[in-house]
């Protein structure tokens, strides 16, 4: 290849004119769509990698774009930092390997190219939201992966459920995304500037302002609300499974949700800046996140919505991770280790799913160890990794969190350590759900170890979710600090560990016909979604009514069809005047010369 | 005899204005209302020319311009009688009448 220079260039334009490629050229082609779309993934993982061994290569070249002389710039600019290569290297991995495995997943489905077609277009927004230098570009393409979002969620279009997971997904986001944009929008009235660089040399014009910069943070956090699924916005993302299963695995666990905690790792000096209590209602929000998703994951019967919870409940120990470390480094290290293990979890679900005919329900499987072992191993390692196993990677990560959270606060370190316990406890209960016991479906007793296409994949993941945390490799990617860690954060991770197992073990272990523990509040979703659509179905639906009952009666029947109508009646009496006799004309005529006469004469 | 001032003259053109007048209202006839209308126009010719002969400007002479004004009425009249007629005309060859009541064709 040429010139580095272009190397950023080529990863962020890659997959669009794949995208375009594959809609327009190949729409029919489902092997060459397919081939397409891995390629140009392969490709931008390859140039990433050469960007990430390269520490020295920075791109200044911009595309002006938006020019308002002496008010306003905003280019499409590339940002190359350490936080920007590492995404771009677990962005560009993992979607590689979903993109192969995608390949088995969705073999004889009829819509192949406009899944590859929606998967290029998402990641080149993906990449543009890491590469963007400013905070225009990457809201533009905070958008563009809400977009494509939609697109891959609804892939199966003509299932009710799928269609309206989308629609929720988007309209969900909507709200998260409007306090993004209002976020954006006072910052850059601030500082007059949106580049990332330009708002945090001018940040001392804000620091003056205490209570502004607090509402700007909390503003832009609330686009990490919407997009990394936190309290309350994270319902739309355990319904986003209704999307396939590599979607699931690339989108909505391991790159897309996390653009929310890069954002904040992005925008992190100007966290640092603000008061205190930004950082405060951040911590907040993903501690409580963090715990609620894992106390709804422990009832799910659904495998995908259980890692959904799961994910969810991890994103919210990255969020707290952004408010307690001194560093985006640490919540980034998390999200970095995340990615592998819970990317590998949705691709085992995948091919258990396939496996089984597209059953879900984790009370119809059981004894799939002997049947799929390659599988069960990566579900091992993936539960090993994400329960925080020493030896694993989710270990060191979630460790540095939940050790900057003993320094912070307690009770968000105790909150956390909680949250560790259940996601220990749902995903051994998962793992012997799944795995152990006897089958209790006909599908179950015949699924057989999925293709290579869809392994290979599976156990490409399982090295990173084994090694990605290990300080000898970590130190790559990040500069981590190591603080130190008071022991009471090792016990109560490691008694939370074994309680987890413990707990999952007698409970499950044996392989029970059906979940022996039913609460209702969990499995109900803490009744978060009923709320929803009771303020959607009463409250907005009543608003609605009212609207329409304003809309039709005052503003259509009063206000325009009366004017129609007092027009017409007027019309109507003065018509009467029009008795088609000339002679009458004619005296009302010469009457009112008369009266206008003696008007003028003898006022 | 010279006891006719203006006032007999204005007397005259009133009731010729009046006569027309009631045969605009009164009258069915088309013809007849135009007849009407003719008369109205002299009485007011009649008027004009009479204040011209009785109000005498500084130099003594009589005030022409009314006169002038009349013999412009006599020309516009005329062209509006050609043009009036040539309507009863047409009028009359189309519904074979020329009674207004007939004529309420554009009534609601």
């Amino acid at each position: 290849m040429t010139n580095p220079q272009l190397y950023p260039w080529i990863i962020l334009f890659a997959p669009l004119v794949a995208a375009g490629v594959i809609l327009f050229v190949l729409s029919r082609n489902n092997t060459a769509a397919g081939a397409v779309g891995i390629l140009t993934a392969a490709l931008t993982c390859f140039l990433s990698w050469k960007v990430f061994l390269d520490p020295s290569l920075t791109v200044t070249a911009q595309i002006p774009w938006l020019e308002v002389p002496g008010v306003f710039s905003v280019p499409i600019g590339i940002i190359l930092d350490n936080l920007s290569r590492v995404m771009l290297v677990v962005v560009t991995t993992i979607a590689t390997l979903v993109f192969i495995y995608s390949a088995g997943y969705m073999r004889g489905d009829e819509g192949i190219p406009r899944y590859y077609a929606s998967l290029c277009l998402f990641l080149f927004s993906m990449l543009g939201i890491v590469l963007a230098d400013n905070f225009v570009m990457m809201f533009i393409f905070w958008e563009l992966v809400g977009v494509s979002s939609y697109l891959l969620i609804g892939h199966y279009f003509r299932k009710d459920s799928a269609a309206d997971a989308a629609k929720q997904a988007f309209t969900v986001n909507r709200v998260g995304d409007f306090g993004f944009m209002l976020g954006i929008l006072m910052l850059w009235l601030a500082t007059g500037s949106v580049m990332f660089s330009g708002i945090e040399q001018n940040l001392s014009a804000m620091t003056l302002h205490p209570g502004y910069l607090t509402a700007a943070c909390l503003l832009v956090f609330c686009g990490t609300l919407g997009k990394s699924a936190q309290m309350p916005l994270h319902v739309w993302l355990p319904n986003s499974m209704e999307g396939p299963t590599p979607v699931s695995s690339l989108l909505h666990a391991a790159t897309m949700v996390a653009a929310g905690v890069y954002m904040l790792a992005r925008i992190f000096p100007v966290l640092l800046a603000a008061p205190e209590v930004v950082r405060e209602v951040i911590m907040w929000v993903g501690a409580v996140t963090c715990f609620a998703a894992g106390l709804m994951a422990t009832q799910q019967d659904d495998i995908k919505r259980i890692l959904a919870y799961s994910t969810i409940s991890q994103l919210g120990y990255m969020v707290v991770g952004i408010a307690v470390a001194p560093a985006g480094d640490i919540a980034m290290f998390h999200l970095f280790t995340h990615a592998f293990f819970k990317c590998m979890l949705f691709l085992c679900a995948g091919s258990v799913i396939i496996a089984l005919h597209h059953e879900q329900d984790i009370w119809k499987m059981g004894g799939l160890l002997g049947r799929m072992p390659l599988t069960a191993l990566c579900v091992v390692i993936g539960t090993l990794a994400l329960a925080g196993t020493p030896g694993f990677s989710g270990y060191y990560s979630k460790d540095l969190i939940v050790a900057y959270a003993h320094g912070a606060n307690n009770t968000v370190f105790w909150i956390t350590a909680g949250a560790a316990l259940l996601t220990s406890f749902y995903m051994f209960r998962l793992f012997f759900v799944v795995f152990l016991g006897r089958p209790r479906g006909e599908h179950a007793e015949h699924a057989k170890q999925s293709p290579a296409v869809m392994t290979i994949p599976l156990l490409l993941l399982a090295i990173p979710s084994v090694a990605a945390g290990y300080p000898a490799i970590a130190k790559h990617f990040f500069d981590l600090p190591h603080p130190e860690m008071p022991h009471i954060v090792h016990y109560a991770l490691l008694a939370a560990l074994g309680c987890g197992f413990f707990l999952a073990a007698v409970l499950y272990a044996r392989g029970p016909a059906k979940d022996p523990v039913r609460i209702p509040l969990f499995a109900n979703r803490l009744y978060i979604d009923n709320f929803y659509d009771w303020l959607v179905a009463k409250v907005q639906g009543g608003l609605a009514v009212l609207g329409s009952w304003f809309d039709r009666w005052i503003i259509d029947g009063l206000v325009v069809t009366g004017a129609a109508r007092t027009v017409w009646a007027t019309g109507y009496v003065l018509r009467l005047l029009q008795l088609g006799n000339l002679q009458a004309y004619a005296f009302f005529f010469g009457a009112g010369v008369l009266a206008l006469l003696y008007y003028l004469i003898f006022r | 005899m010279n006891a006719l001032t203006l006032g007999h003259y204005l007397l005259v053109s009133g009731l010729l204005f009046s006569i027309g007048l009631a045969g605009v209202l009164l009258r069915r006839n088309l013809l007849i209302i135009f007849m009407g209308l003719e008369l109205m126009l002299n009485a007011a010719n009649l008027s004009l020319v009479a204040f011209a002969r009785h109000g005498v400007t500084t130099l003594g002479l009589p005030d022409y311009n009314a006169q002038v004004l009349v013999f412009f009425i006599i020309t516009v009249a005329a062209a509006e009688v050609a043009v009036g007629l040539a309507i009863i005309v047409a009028l009359y060859r189309l519904r074979q009448t020329t009674h207004v009541e007939d004529l309420d064709k554009m009534k609601f």
